[in-house]
């Protein structure tokens, strides 16, 4: 399904003040795939994800999203394929109730009201909130919220989601269960994340970016094992892949990574 | 300064939403058709942002007390006179609706108090005389602090020429007027000095907030600003006109108020009360109840005898005792419901 | 003013009234365009009477008295609003005594006129507020959006005015762990020092503009395209309109004939 898949090529954006935020990045994203992109504080990564939902546009090279390039006039088709959760879900749920929030965007692209009725249904369940439907967004936990603002994508039923920090600020518990959701999403995701033991279980590939550019790109396991590329890289091995630190046991690599 | 329900006539407060409607309707008109459509997030924070500023207390130096921003020349200065307004009227709508903050009836003369004399008249002012060709911290501070006081006198002003016109209270309206406009002059320094604090550090960390917003928005070519003007300047000379003649002879005003609003009222009950009293006799077997409408001096006791007062006298008993009949009844039928409504659970459970 | 008080006061209004509006009662059935304007025509005849007026504004405390038991609402929260809104009344209206010494006979005691201009904008006040406040109670600010937009007030303003109400309790928690940090630094000061004003408040303000920028963005991400969109509302029913009229009919009775005062004279009557 070659319509499914992302592509930057030789991708540059520097802002207005000329700070150079992103240098000759390309990669390409399968249909299916779940990537993780890491990378330290200022490395990059945020700069990159608006890239590529075309909120901000590169100063050289090209996005594909299947066979489109992203520019003005294709945005409103690719941000129907493109979902992107943010990271503070207070910016993305900004009506009243939940349930006119996750209803936003299909009503956005002017689907009857029982297609969207239906749309919003099947994302609140997928999520887990449909008792919530009513409430309004500032009567939510952290974890409700994050789920809401997961709906709020869903209901577009796009083929990529997109996820900025999807762990901050939850509980452990709450965490976890977003873990499980992501997991069981067959959508192609892409995921950035300081919280690299999440990552390491729900993204296949990694991306590294250090200071605009691509650091290395390559299979999950690898790249979060190599103490060295990682810590050059502003970041550390996560923690589920450390030596306990009170009994001593080594973790055996091989037989995490299978 | 928020004017409540009970102190307005539904005349002065229809009035009043009818002018804030057309304002409004406006406003929606010229924010829809000049500006990108990332402004109506940004209206829409920036009230939140103006709801929660008012929680700040800013102590204010050498007297020992604190004030607060209203925010309405802060909204007009970042969003531009339309968004300021419209801006202004949800935040004062969600007062109303959600703390009794000013009444639902009195919601025009709010906006239009509060919000149009900041927006439409103050605004223009900072506009044209103060920022336009140089930006500079003084020229920021001057023009703040102007259009502030500005906005709040005339606004003051408003909220006395609305309580007058209403006749809900006795006040005279120079003594009102003398109260309202010392003070508010009191908080419009505040709100000019906050205003100009926040106005110039946005200036300087960010100058291309504050120069956008005041080089983006001009007001609809000369043909508005000349309608405001003239507004603003006939509304400054009535109101100090007014001010100077309750100061100099509060009497003489009061006279003249009677003769054109008060007298008016007090001549109906001779005349056409008389004639529907009669028929109301006439048709109902009600006798005539409206102690109000006689001459007070005829319900003095000394004149105790008299067929009037007797009515009075009657007529103000049964009044109380009416009264009394109907708010037992009130909570009678309270009493009735909640047991009916106890009972009903009762034998659901 | 204590801040600190204030905002939780501000906040924990906003939640009660969320809160109540959730309920399932006949009275939260009703269509919310039907409560709007059940509550205006209450409004315009409450402020119609007269302000020397009191006997005959007693029977409009059925109305919302009914309001308030058939939805079922704690009198508490609503109670203490109006408490707070009614010094405001007092502090104008009791001037009126001053200013208005004629003496009337009520009853055989004696009154000057001022006292019953006073009692009358007190009672209104009351009323007043105690009928706008029921509307929010029963009606929630979702639905009374919906109301608005089948009055015709522009898509614009309904959905700025919603955002204004959603970004509420976040900036002011914003708003309240700034200025927590702030006295935990100057803990003499009354409120914020001079020299912080500007800082304080227009970093805010910065957080703030770039907050609405984020919303920006995830609004366009999702479609928005300046047009605001909304399912279709229900329009009202018949037992809508009847509540809107017969409601209306009683209003309009009760400025028309000084219910206690036939009730009295009858009774008066009957005694003589």
């Amino acid at each position: 399904m070659s319509h499914h898949k992302i592509e930057t090529k030789s991708l540059g954006y520097s802002y207005p003040d000329g700070h150079v935020a992103i240098k000759n990045i390309s990669f390409s994203i399968h249909h299916g795939e779940s990537v993780g992109i890491i990378g330290a504080n200022g490395a990059g990564k945020s700069t990159l994800l608006m890239l590529l939902m075309g909120i901000l546009f590169p100063n050289q090279g090209e996005i594909l999203v299947g066979d489109v390039h992203v520019t003005k006039n294709t945005l409103s088709m690719i941000r129907q394929r493109l979902g992107m959760v943010f990271q503070d879900p207070d910016d993305q749920l900004f009506m009243t109730t939940i349930y006119d929030d996750v209803a936003f965007g299909p009503r956005n692209y002017r689907l009857d009201e029982n297609e969207v009725e239906q749309r919003v249904m099947n994302a609140l369940e997928t999520v887990g909130i449909s008792h919530l439907k009513e409430r309004a967004p500032f009567k939510l936990s952290g974890g409700e919220k994050r789920a809401a603002a997961i709906a709020a994508v869903l209901s577009m039923e796009p083929d990529v989601l997109i996820m900025d920090e999807p762990t901050a600020a939850l509980d452990p518990k709450s965490r976890r269960r977003l873990i499980n959701l992501l997991k069981g999403f067959e959508h192609t995701k892409i995921i950035t994340s300081h919280d690299l033991d999440m990552v390491l279980e729900v993204c296949k590939r990694i991306i590294v970016i250090k200071d605009g550019e691509i650091a290395a790109d390559g299979n999950g396991e690898d790249i979060l094992t190599n103490a060295d590329l990682l810590d050059a890289c502003g970041l550390e091995i996560p923690l589920a892949l450390q030596n306990c630190p009170v009994c001593g046991v080594n973790k055996d690599k091989e037989r995490w990574v299978k | 300064m928020h004017m409540a329900d009970a102190l307005i006539s539904p005349i002065v407060g229809g009035t009043m939403w009818a002018a804030t409607s057309g304002v409004m309707a406006y406003s929606i008109k010229k924010v829809q058709h000049d500006m990108d459509d990332n402004k109506i997030p940004l209206m829409g924070v920036m009230g939140a942002f103006v709801f929660a500023a008012q929680m700040i207390n800013f102590s204010i130096p050498g007297t020992g007390s604190s004030g607060h921003l209203a925010g309405g020349m802060l909204l007009a200065i970042l969003l531009g006179p339309y968004a300021g307004f419209l801006t202004m009227a949800s935040v004062l709508l969600i007062q109303a609706l959600f703390f009794a903050d000013g009444g639902l009836l009195a919601y025009g003369c709010n906006v239009f108090n509060l919000g149009f004399f900041s927006c439409f008249v103050a605004y223009p002012m900072i506009d044209k005389w103060f920022i336009r060709d140089e930006m500079t911290s003084k020229r920021i501070f001057a023009a703040s602090m102007v259009s502030s006081v500005v906005a709040l006198q005339i606004g003051a002003f408003s909220v006395v020429l609305q309580t007058f016109l209403s006749g809900k209270t006795e006040l005279p309206f120079g003594t009102f007027a003398l109260f309202m406009q010392p003070i508010h002059l009191g908080i419009g320094v505040v709100e000019g000095l906050v205003t100009a604090a926040v106005v110039t550090y946005v200036w300087k960390a960010r100058p291309e907030i504050i120069e956008k917003s005041i080089h983006g928005q001009e007001l609809n070519g000369h043909s508005m600003k000349k309608v405001i003007t003239t507004l603003a300047i006939v509304a400054v000379i009535v109101g100090s006109v007014f001010s100077w003649f309750a100061s100099a002879s509060p009497d003489g005003l009061e006279w003249s108020m009677l003769k054109t609003a008060g007298e008016t009222e007090l001549e109906t009950p001779d005349g056409i009360h008389k004639t529907l009293s009669q028929i109301q006799t006439k048709v109902s077997f009600l006798p005539d109840y409206e102690f109000k409408n006689h001459e007070s001096d005829e319900a003095v006791p000394t004149e105790a005898g008299e067929p009037w007062p007797a009515v009075s006298a009657g007529t103000s008993i049964s009044g109380i005792i009416g009264g009394l009949i109907t708010l037992l009844s009130a909570v009678f039928t309270g009493f009735m419901i909640s047991i009916a409504k106890r009972r009903k659970k009762r034998i659901i459970v | 003013m204590n801040s600190m008080a204030n905002f939780s006061n501000t906040l924990y209004n906003m939640g009660v009234m969320n809160d109540l509006a959730r309920k399932d009662t006949p009275i939260h059935r009703i269509h919310p365009l039907a409560k709007v304007l059940t509550t205006f025509v209450y409004l315009l005849i409450l402020v119609s009477f007269d302000r020397y007026e009191i006997s005959g504004l007693l029977p409009l405390i059925f109305y919302p008295l009914l309001v308030f038991l058939f939805a079922e609402l704690p009198a508490g929260p609503i109670l203490k609003r109006i408490l707070f809104v009614e010094p405001f009344i007092i502090g104008i209206g009791i001037l009126n005594p001053f200013f208005d010494q004629e003496i009337v006979i009520i009853g055989g005691i004696a009154l000057s006129r001022g006292w019953i201009t006073f009692f009358s904008i007190f009672i209104k006040s009351g009323l007043a507020v105690t009928a706008g406040l029921l509307l929010m109670a029963t009606t929630g600010m979702d639905k009374l959006a919906a109301a608005l937009r089948l009055l015709k007030i522009p898509r614009l303003f309904v959905l700025q005015l919603l955002l204004t109400y959603r970004y509420i309790s976040l900036l002011m928690e914003e708003v309240a762990r700034t200025i927590r940090a702030y006295s935990l630094r100057a803990p003499t000061h009354k409120g914020v020092h001079r020299s912080a004003w500007g800082s304080l408040a227009g970093q805010l303000l910065l957080r703030t503009l770039d907050r609405a920028q984020r919303i920006y963005q995830a609004m366009c991400l999702r479609g928005f395209t300046g047009e605001y969109h909304t399912g279709e509302d229900a329009h009202m029913q018949w037992r809508d309109f009847i509540y809107v009229i017969s409601w209306s009919i009683f209003f309009v009775i009760i400025r028309l004939y000084n219910i206690p005062m036939v009730i009295g004279a009858l009774l008066m009557g009957v005694i003589r």
